[in-house]
């Protein structure tokens, strides 16, 4: 019980705090909420815009998820994110003579491989050289995205487009396909079906693998798992996941590679964090807290353009969101202790 | 001599590139000797920036600007000693959520005053010291933090090394239940160490905003709360190599923009790329000498006085 | 029985009882989640004495101590110091009313100096550290109660006993007039031990009144003026040392006479199962922890390894398993090379490890009892054909070895940190135990165990060593190594000081030998007086 009223009254709480902050800017936060929320889930077509900004949550953050259990504090995302977008680029630019139907496929193996091999370079290091993972996959993530900047704004711009850093559009075949007239596109059904794999993942060997070397690493290598080849495998999948989440960007929203694919402002990269870390072990939380945190992206959209209030409001009730639920967690951990001790005195 | 006029300018601006780096550093050491990880430096950093530029606007005086900017910095960080040392959460979630909020927080309010300019503080020549030749230039001709910031890397030595408070803060950071067994307050400990730090953090966001550039832009830290963080780790969790590697580090920003002005034909993305590989580098460095110079024994972990063990 | 049921301050009569207690506790209770961990208590602690707090590992002696220190809060209770009710809120209280304590586990920082560690905390924290002014009282104190130590070391380069002697300056150097001592003797030669005393000796002199936690009966009965036995969390009774005996006290300790263990030795053993030659394996800090190390275990033997803790036995341990890589040396099991293998070829050669850190490296606290029970064979076959783990398959196992080593737990999806020590070492004993292993390498396998779960994990590697294992027993429990093992060998900063038949062991050679002479120069005459 109290595992919901935790994240739920975190939730409120954040809204609370991000109302205040909304007043601040001498807006009236009750409205602006109701116009965030009505343009969020008030049509058809919004609600399709939430499960937009929700797949690359989804997808990167079941990646993050899967660092976070095998003990590695991915912090790097937003990096793999970008290098994917470049990977399934780099497969349309090239102009290889792939048959139409092979494009996507090659794609998406281009994606998790780009965003596989960034995040190898720290789980190497970690492994081969003991460097602390938390720094280097973020300072990564600069590296990552002027790396595809040096790209949009060098080799790969598209001179149609005058000064815009942006590739050409990609052809038809290289696009995601989108459901009816929205922007929803496959990519979303990709997430879940991962999402529903890692069900799968926790019941394998492997799985078990994972969770025995996250758990305790020293205990792992006691029990005769290979701690450094199940960690560099995981954080690659991780950092492949990541990937993904950058091809369906381009491949299915932007249909190019631009700057920005990830807002500035709340990248889906750092929000992943939040959406693992919330989701716990779950990954149906990470499909629940990627959609809740898609209606508040597309909320602050709205916001934006009829209130002109800054879309950093998504950050700032994120992060609220965020340190509530690490405070509530107390309340969680006294519980435990409670029941534990119920169920001892009724032993006895 | 005209090697030594092209390196004078440059390692001019080497010290004032390295200088916000060098104070927010110096902060996380003491919030990571006391055992708490801090990744908000990045967020607390732009907290400073932006209070100290929108107060230098309402106050007239800029130290009261800078002020501001370590009130609020030491706030933010007040957030995070309350989460991991009372409430014992996971410091790395915390921290994060920090710089996230303080990323948040910055360009919400920021917004406002993208474009103005601020009363920056101004250059100040040491009399005397100044007229040094060379070194006169590069370490004296310059803004009141930098020589403040001067000071500070021997005086964060000697609280670190030579007094009580040092070493009660040290013992907090190496075994902090050996620290409360003889009455040392290790929850007071920490919380001052972190609050101190973000302070510092603000300081080194308002050298941004008011000295280093008097403008406001959008997550003008551009990574170097992170940049700080890996310094602590290359130092060995000491002021006196926290301020070397700053300096080069500032020195290689310096170089890195004046190949930019002048252009070399190197493209601006990789000379701009540089400072976060050096530091992932350095980090690496670090990592191979980690027998000379550990972490904190209890970094990161969250202390209770009454767990029970065993 | 008759001590059981008189309280203690029905005693009124005896010598001392007129003196106004320094310490009195009175009905202290407090509660862990899931566990009582003291039942009102009553102590009294008389000026001038040595005061024995007996009991078995896990009776409450030390939450108690903890509780008086101002460590844990009670939930009730009070504490009175000369007659006068206290409050001790914090070590800090404790220390201004002139307690100290050394627990256990020291509390020292081992990054900073002996002299450091001694002045932590004494002034406010704004004054300069005056390391000439710290390193003098360390040597004034060192002086006055006969306990050396160089105030310029770190402590991490000082031996198990040096540092114990840091730690009863540090009391001292806070004029501490009641000192407590954890089971002091658990990390002394037999010889160090016997200092020990003697600085408890001089310390009586002094005017100090001390308390000395142990488990041990025989050096209860040496020590001590009066003993306070305590079992299950409560206060059993006090009784004055020359009214009682071995026999009186263990039926006061565990309520009933002490299990006689009496293992047989069996002259002939079988093949050598473990070769060990020439091993030198290298410690945390970089410098080699084991040096030229060479043996030989054959089957149905157990060979133990005595050594004061921190002298290379978790090292060995750890490289018999190939969680540790040697840097010289041979290793082979049944004639197989293994030198530099990882531990799942140890594993696969029959090897089992039951290691000293039971939540740290011996389980995963956070899993289930059945999945730590399938922690080393989640690959077999028999726990699913597929990629995935059946389910059903491993709660069986667990469920199977549950009732095999009577493990005390909810069920198999308990998460294994639920469990108390004595049952955590059943599992991970059951476990290692189920592969049938030829080599059994055994660390302190019943550190901190009372004294049934003792007898059962005793039992379990005597029978296994019937059935043909070769065992390696490291331990610091010398009662436990004469016990079980045939040959004895002692280390000594990493080497093998020498080794000899069990049944020729002689306390005061080996406690020479674990102080660093070898074998073969040992004095011809054992009877050395220390």
């Amino acid at each position: 019980m109290l595992l919901y009223v935790v994240p739920l009254l975190s939730i409120a709480l954040a809204l609370l705090v991000g109302g205040a902050v909304i007043a601040a800017a001498g807006a009236n936060p009750l409205r602006a909420y109701s116009q965030m929320i009505l343009g969020a889930l008030g049509s058809l077509h919004s609600v399709a815009e939430v499960l937009v900004k929700s797949t690359p949550l989804m997808l990167a953050g079941l990646g993050v998820m899967l660092a976070f259990r095998v003990g590695f504090w991915n912090i790097g995302a937003e990096g793999q994110l970008y290098m994917g977008a470049f990977g399934a680029t780099l497969v349309v630019l090239q102009g290889w003579s792939l048959p139409g139907i092979g494009f996507l496929p090659t794609m998406v193996v281009a994606a998790v491989v780009a965003g596989g091999c960034w995040a190898l370079i720290p789980a190497l290091l970690k492994v081969r050289l003991n460097t602390n993972e938390i720094l280097t996959t973020l300072l990564l993530n600069y590296v990552a995205i002027l790396f595809v900047e040096y790209f949009l704004f060098g080799p790969w711009k598209d001179p149609l487009t005058l000064n815009f850093p942006m590739t050409k559009l990609f052809p038809h075949d290289a696009q995601l396909p989108r459901f009816g007239d929205t922007r929803l596109h496959w990519g979303f059904v990709l997430a879940i079906m991962l999402a529903a794999g890692f069900y799968l993942l926790e019941r394998t060997r492997w799985g078990f693998a994972i969770t025995v070397t996250g758990e305790n690493p020293r205990a792992a290598a006691y029990a005769g798992i290979d701690v450094l080849r199940t960690l560099v495998i995981a954080v690659v999948i991780s950092g492949g996941l990541a990937g993904l989440a950058g091809m369906v960007e381009v491949a299915g929203i932007q249909l190019r590679l631009v700057t920005g694919i990830s807002p500035p402002n709340a990248p889906y990269g750092y929000t992943a964090i939040i959406v693992a870390w919330l989701a716990r072990r779950r990954p149906l939380g990470v499909i629940l807290v990627s959609i809740l945190l898609g209606v508040l992206y597309v909320g602050g959209e709205v916001l934006q353009i009829e209130t002109k209030l800054p879309t950093a409001i998504v950050l700032v009730v994120q992060a609220m969101i965020l340190l509530f639920i690490l405070g509530g967690q107390v309340l969680t951990r006294y519980r435990v202790a409670l029941v534990r001790e119920e169920s001892r005195s009724v032993a006895a | 001599m005209s090697l030594l006029d092209l390196a004078g300018p440059i390692l001019q601006a080497a010290i004032r590139a390295g200088t916000p780096l060098l104070i927010a550093a110096v902060g996380e050491v003491f919030a990571e000797r006391a055992g708490v990880l801090n990744l908000g430096v990045e967020g607390m950093m732009l907290v400073g920036a932006l209070a100290g530029f929108l107060s230098s606007f309402f106050i007239p005086d800029l130290t009261a600007a800078l002020i501001a900017a370590m009130v609020f910095g030491g706030l933010a960080a007040a957030i995070h000693a309350y989460l991991t040392v009372t409430l014992r959460s996971e410091q790395v979630v915390s921290g994060l959520a920090i710089t996230l909020l303080g990323v948040g927080l910055t360009s919400f309010f920021g917004r406002a005053v993208i474009g103005q300019v601020a009363r920056g503080i101004e250059i100040y020549r040491v009399p005397v010291l100044s007229e040094i030749p060379f070194l006169g230039r590069v370490f004296f001709q310059q803004d009141a933090l930098v020589y403040v910031s001067y000071l500070l890397i021997p005086a964060a030595w000697a609280v670190l090394y030579k007094t009580h408070l040092g070493l009660n803060i040290r013992a907090v950071g190496e075994n902090p239940e050996a620290a409360d067994a003889l009455g040392v307050n290790v929850a007071a400990t920490k919380y001052g160490c972190v609050i101190a730090g973000g302070a510092l953090a603000g300081l080194a966001g308002a050298y941004l905003s008011l000295a280093y550039t008097t403008m406001w832009v959008d997550q003008m830290t551009a990574g170097r709360g992170w940049i700080a963080l890996a310094l602590v780790v290359f130092s060995g969790w000491n002021p006196l190599m926290v301020a070397a590697g700053a300096y080069l580090f500032g020195g290689m920003e310096a170089l890195q923009l004046r190949m930019q002005a002048v252009g070399t034909g190197l493209s601006v993305h990789f000379l701009t790329m540089t400072p976060y590989l050096v530091t992932i580098l350095f980090l690496v460095n670090a990592s191979q000498r980690r027998r000379k110079s550990r972490p904190p024994a209890s970094l990161g972990v969250p202390y209770f006085r009454e767990e029970r063990k065993g | 029985m008759r001590k059981e049921e008189t309280p203690p301050r029905s005693e009124a009569g005896r010598p001392g009882a007129s003196r106004i207690p320094v310490i009195s506790l009175r009905g202290i209770t407090k509660r862990f989640p899931g566990i009582t961990a003291n039942q009102s208590v009553d102590l009294d602690i008389l000026p001038g004495d040595v005061h024995s707090l007996l009991g078995e590992n896990g009776a409450g002696k030390t939450t108690l101590m903890n509780v008086l220190m101002g460590i844990y809060r009670p939930d009730a209770g009070t504490v009175a110091i000369d007659g006068q009710e206290v409050r001790i809120r914090s070590p800090r209280d404790a220390i201004a009313h002139g307690l100290g304590m050394v627990h256990q586990h020291f509390r020292l920082v081992a990054n900073l100096t002996v002299a450091e560690n001694v002045a932590l905390g004494m002034q406010p924290s704004v004054t300069a550290f005056n390391a000439r002014a710290a390193a003098r009282l360390v040597e004034d104190l060192g002086r006055r109660y006969g306990l050396d130590v160089d105030p310029a070391a770190y402590v991490w380069q000082l031996s198990v006993g040096e540092q114990q002697r840091v730690e009863i300056v540090k009391a001292l150097s806070r004029h501490a007039r009641a000192l407590i001592l954890d089971e002091p003797t658990s990390v002394l030669t037999p010889q160090e031990s016997q200092a020990l005393f003697v600085t408890l000796r001089r310390m009586l002199e002094a005017g100090h009144s001390v308390i000395f936690i142990s488990h041990k009966l025989d050096e209860v009965l040496e020590v001590s003026d009066r003993i306070s036995v305590m079992r299950h969390g409560r206060m059993i009774g006090t009784i004055d040392t020359a009214q009682t005996n071995q026999h009186e006290l263990a039926r006061m300790m565990i309520g009933r006479d002490l299990p006689p263990v009496e293992f047989e030795r069996s002259p002939d053993f079988g093949r050598p199962l473990l070769d060990v030659e020439g091993l030198s394996v290298p410690g945390d800090r970089g410098v080699l922890a084991v040096r030229n190390v060479s043996f030989s275990v054959r089957a149905g033997e157990c060979l133990g390894f005595a050594g004061v803790a921190g002298n290379g036995q978790e090292e060995l341990a750890d490289a018999l398993y190939g969680l540790r890589r040697p840097t010289a040396g041979r290793i082979r099991v049944g004639g197989a090379d293994l030198t530099g293998a990882p531990p799942r070829r140890f594993i696969d050669a029959g090897v089992s490890y039951v290691p000293a850190d039971r939540s740290g490296v011996g389980s995963v606290g956070a899993l289930s009892v059945a999945q730590n029970l399938i922690l080393k064979s989640f690959r077999d076959r028999r726990f699913g054909a597929s990629l995935f783990l059946d389910a059903r398959a491993v709660a069986d196992h667990a469920r199977a070895l549950i009732e095999e080593y009577a493990i005390q737990a909810g069920g198999p999806e308990d998460q294994i940190r639920t469990l108390s020590g004595g049952n955590l070492q059943k599992a991970i004993l059951g476990r290692e135990m189920s592969f049938s292993p030829d080599v059994l390498v055994v660390v302190s396998p019943t550190r901190g165990l009372d004294v049934g779960a003792t007898s059962f994990v005793r039992r379990t590697l005597h029978a296994h060593k019937v059935r043909g294992a070769a065992i390696v027993l490291i331990s610091e429990d010398l009662e436990e190594l004469f016990d079980l093992s045939d040959r004895l060998a002692v280390l000594f900063r990493g080497e093998v000081m020498g080794t000899f038949p069990a049944r020729d062991a002689d306390v005061r050679r080996l406690g020479l030998m674990m102080a660093g002479v070898r074998q073969e120069r040992l004095p011809h005459d054992a009877a050395v007086d220390q």
